[in-house]
């Protein structure tokens, strides 16, 4: 405001400057905002937008070690498509994703929540057991997965010992029968999830006034009363985020379940993720790689949508 | 006047960015190569691995006169690298393949015939050729060549006072005897990679099985002989999650008495000098059979650059690391069987104890000499079937989908 009343008679002085084309100023103006986009644009087209483009033109390609000398990758129209749909190992990998995902997420989410309103209250050294409890998030996702398998062997693991000495069955097969192997990916991922999710909403219940509770408990609201009327709503914008960053990083999974399992026993924890690697760099089919790549972005995007979605409506 | 500079600084920089990565796709193709400057990718991650190739290619780089780089990747990983390689016209000289991946690269005209740069295949058993073979064409060649064998500790036999088994019916005798409270009578790997496949084979193949027809009786025979071993309780269960690596490390720390396995374990065995073990033929079905087990090892290979006279040399390189000489150090340093004869010869002499080894070499045979490139599709469908059958499936329900899933190219 104040700096164009200054320049304004600046311009008075100088006609050759003062008469600007109002046009070309704007245009410049918009030329000056494009300029400060560009980058992100750029960038985004660059390292987003090309790959996305590939990957689905790729899935209609029939694309094989030779395309990498001659260039050349035929259009298959939608045979890539038809015959993923028609393995059966599709809707097997499918159905473990959404099992894995929805399980993880479940299991990360409630603990983490539990521990971050135990945390919540103050108490002597809990910023200490906080920040061990961060632990397994540093730790290297294969690193994790090729200890865990140690762990959870079922002959020397250390988990089977330990239930042993307590008179629990202490010969679970864990990874070795295809009945317990996803529900073994799913605990260990549980672990290395709960950090994340503790943290994020621990972050998100320091920001609840403490008066909203002072006044509950005035009006004698019990603990799980204003738990259910004050921690979960005001947590609400927290928990969405949460669920949508845990599911986005859970959906895709394929380092820890190729350290764990190697998709096996018997594809018993195959996944989306590890059937779009064993398709492009086992079989070395691209074509048929893309197009699991693809479903697997899709559902990630349906996902997305629905998160800016919510956002909005939170917004209004 | 700071609005201005910034401005233009951040056009510069974004100038700058857009021109490292144009740069950076142009340049990335055709990238030039050194004169007298020779790449070999091979898989040595291994620190004892890769010096004993530094030295090799130091020998032969000082004989032609030119120097040898080598640049090694996981296993897992050459074959995509050599692949994207090729589409950026950035290949190395030579690329080290496992020779069951040789095929697909050579189908995908990737690959140089040997025979045409001057390399003889002399002095090489037929069977190690065809190793190096697609379609006839001689397009690697083999420094070492390994299989699998019976390890077993030579003390819990002794004590057990038990022969070493030569049938299936001895071995699955043995392994019941020797096994006792944690210690299993028989360690082996079925796991669901290359690695269980690689182990399966022996006992498929020396029964008469074929990988054209996995749902075939003798395969199925096979596979109840495993079912067999688990269901005695002289095999772990959790050898359907056990690499080769992990097999070794239970026979090390005393949990199986034998165990199926390669002669790269050798080196990690003998860091255990406590550890006394012998080395036999892998069991054979009924007495007087062949044991036939699976060839396996790397081809050296001259990729298609399309740049000849580097080729040519790239192909005495080749021959030079293959060599009746080269091969025998090389060998010697890492327990695998020379390709050569003459100095497979020489080396029988000189590790008598790995005798059986060499026996077991003679018969192996190469995945790949009936399926070529297909055989990707016929492993990953094979690996499905054994999990599948030793975790409780019929052997002949799981194999019969394991040929549906191979013939429809899944």
């Amino acid at each position: 405001m104040t700096t164009s009343s200054i320049t304004a008679p600046a311009a008075v002085v100088t006609p050759r400057d003062t008469v600007p084309d109002p046009a070309r100023q704007r245009r410049r103006r918009t030329l000056a905002r494009w300029g400060f986009v560009a980058p992100a644009v750029v960038f985004m087209l660059l390292f987003f937008g090309y790959p996305l483009v590939r990957n689905v033109v790729m899935s209609f390609q029939h694309y094989t070690p030779k395309t990498f000398f001659t260039g050349r990758a035929p259009f298959n129209g939608t045979d890539n498509w038809s015959h993923v749909f028609r393995d059966a190992l599709f809707g097997k990998a499918l159905w473990h994703t959404l099992v894995f995902t929805a399980g993880s997420l479940l299991g990360q989410f409630c603990i983490g929540l539990a521990l971050a309103v135990f945390f919540n209250r103050r108490f002597p050294l809990g910023g200490v057991l906080r920040s061990l409890i961060l632990l397994p998030w540093l730790v290297p996702m294969v690193v994790s997965g090729v200890v865990w398998r140690r762990i959870l062997d079922q002959d020397t693991g250390v988990l089977n010992s330990f239930l042993d000495t307590l008179g629990l069955p202490g010969h679970t097969p864990w990874l070795t029968d295809p009945g317990m192997a996803l529900l073994s990916v799913i605990l260990v991922n549980i672990w290395i999830g709960i950090p994340f999710n503790m943290v994020i909403l621990y972050g998100g219940l320091q920001e609840i006034p403490r008066e909203l509770y002072e006044a509950a408990s005035l009006d004698g609201a019990s603990a799980w009363r204003s738990f259910r009327s004050i921690t979960l709503p005001m947590l609400r914008p927290v928990i969405t985020v949460v669920l949508v960053l845990g599911f986005m990083s859970t959906v895709k999974i394929l380092d820890l379940i190729l350290a764990l399992t190697d998709g096996g026993p018997a594809d018993a924890t195959q996944t989306l993720g590890t059937l779009t690697y064993q398709n492009s760099f086992v079989q070395l089919d691209f074509g048929a790689g893309a197009v699991v790549g693809n479903v697997l972005i899709l559902i990630s995007a349906v996902f997305a949508v629905l998160y800016l979605r919510a956002n909005r409506t939170e917004g209004k | 006047m700071s609005k201005r500079f910034n401005a233009s600084f951040s056009t510069r920089i974004v100038a700058a960015a857009c021109v490292l990565v144009a740069s950076a796709t142009l340049t990335g193709c055709g990238q030039d190569r050194d004169d007298g400057v020779y790449t070999v990718l091979n898989s040595s991650t291994d620190e004892t691995y890769h010096r004993w190739d530094a030295e090799a290619m130091a020998r032969c780089g000082k004989q032609l006169g030119i120097t040898i780089e080598q640049q090694s990747v996981p296993a897992a990983q050459v074959m995509t690298k050599a692949l994207r390689m090729a589409s950026s016209r950035s290949l190395p000289d030579i690329v080290q393949f496992d020779a069951s991946e040789m095929p697909t690269f050579a189908e995908a005209g990737g690959l140089i015939d040997l025979t045409t740069l001057g390399l003889s295949t002399r002095d090489i058993p037929k069977g190690i050729v065809a190793f190096g073979s697609y379609k006839g064409t001689y397009y690697g060649a083999a420094r070492s060549v390994n299989t699998l064998a019976l390890f077993y500790n030579k003390d819990v036999l002794r004590q057990a006072g038990l022969p070493v088994p030569t049938t299936w019916d001895e071995l699955r005798a043995t392994a019941k005897k020797l096994t006792h409270g944690k210690r299993y009578g028989l360690a082996l790997s079925a796991g669901g990679a290359e690695d269980g496949v690689f182990q399966f084979l022996p006992f498929m193949w020396s029964n008469g099985g074929d990988e054209r027809t996995l749902d075939g009786p003798r395969v199925v025979e096979a596979l109840d002989f495993w079912k067999d071993l688990i269901k005695d309780g002289s095999l772990s269960k959790s050898t359907v999650s056990w690499t080769q690596a992990d097999v070794n490390d239970q026979f090390m720390a005393g949990n199986a008495a034998m165990m199926i396995n390669g002669p790269w374990q050798v080196e990690t065995l003998n860091t255990d000098k406590s550890l006394h073990w012998g080395i036999a033929p892998i069991p054979v079905p009924r007495a007087g059979a062949t044991s036939v087990g699976p060839l396996g090892g790397a081809v050296l290979t001259v990729p298609n650059t399309g740049d000849t006279e580097r080729e040519r040399m790239a192909g005495r390189i080749v021959a030079c690391l293959s060599s009746e000489k080269e091969q025998l150090t090389y060998a010697l340093n890492s327990w695998m069987v020379p390709a050569n004869e003459k100095a497979a010869a020489v080396w029988r002499r000189r590790m008598p104890e790995l005798q059986a080894l060499a026996g077991q070499v003679a018969a192996a045979r190469s995945r790949t000499a009936e399926l070529g490139a297909g055989w990707s599709s016929v492993s990953l469908a094979l690996q499905s079937a054994f999990q599948s059958a030793l975790t409780g499936e019929s052997s002949q329900a799981a194999l019969k989908r394991a040929q549906q899933r191979a013939t429809s190219g899944n």
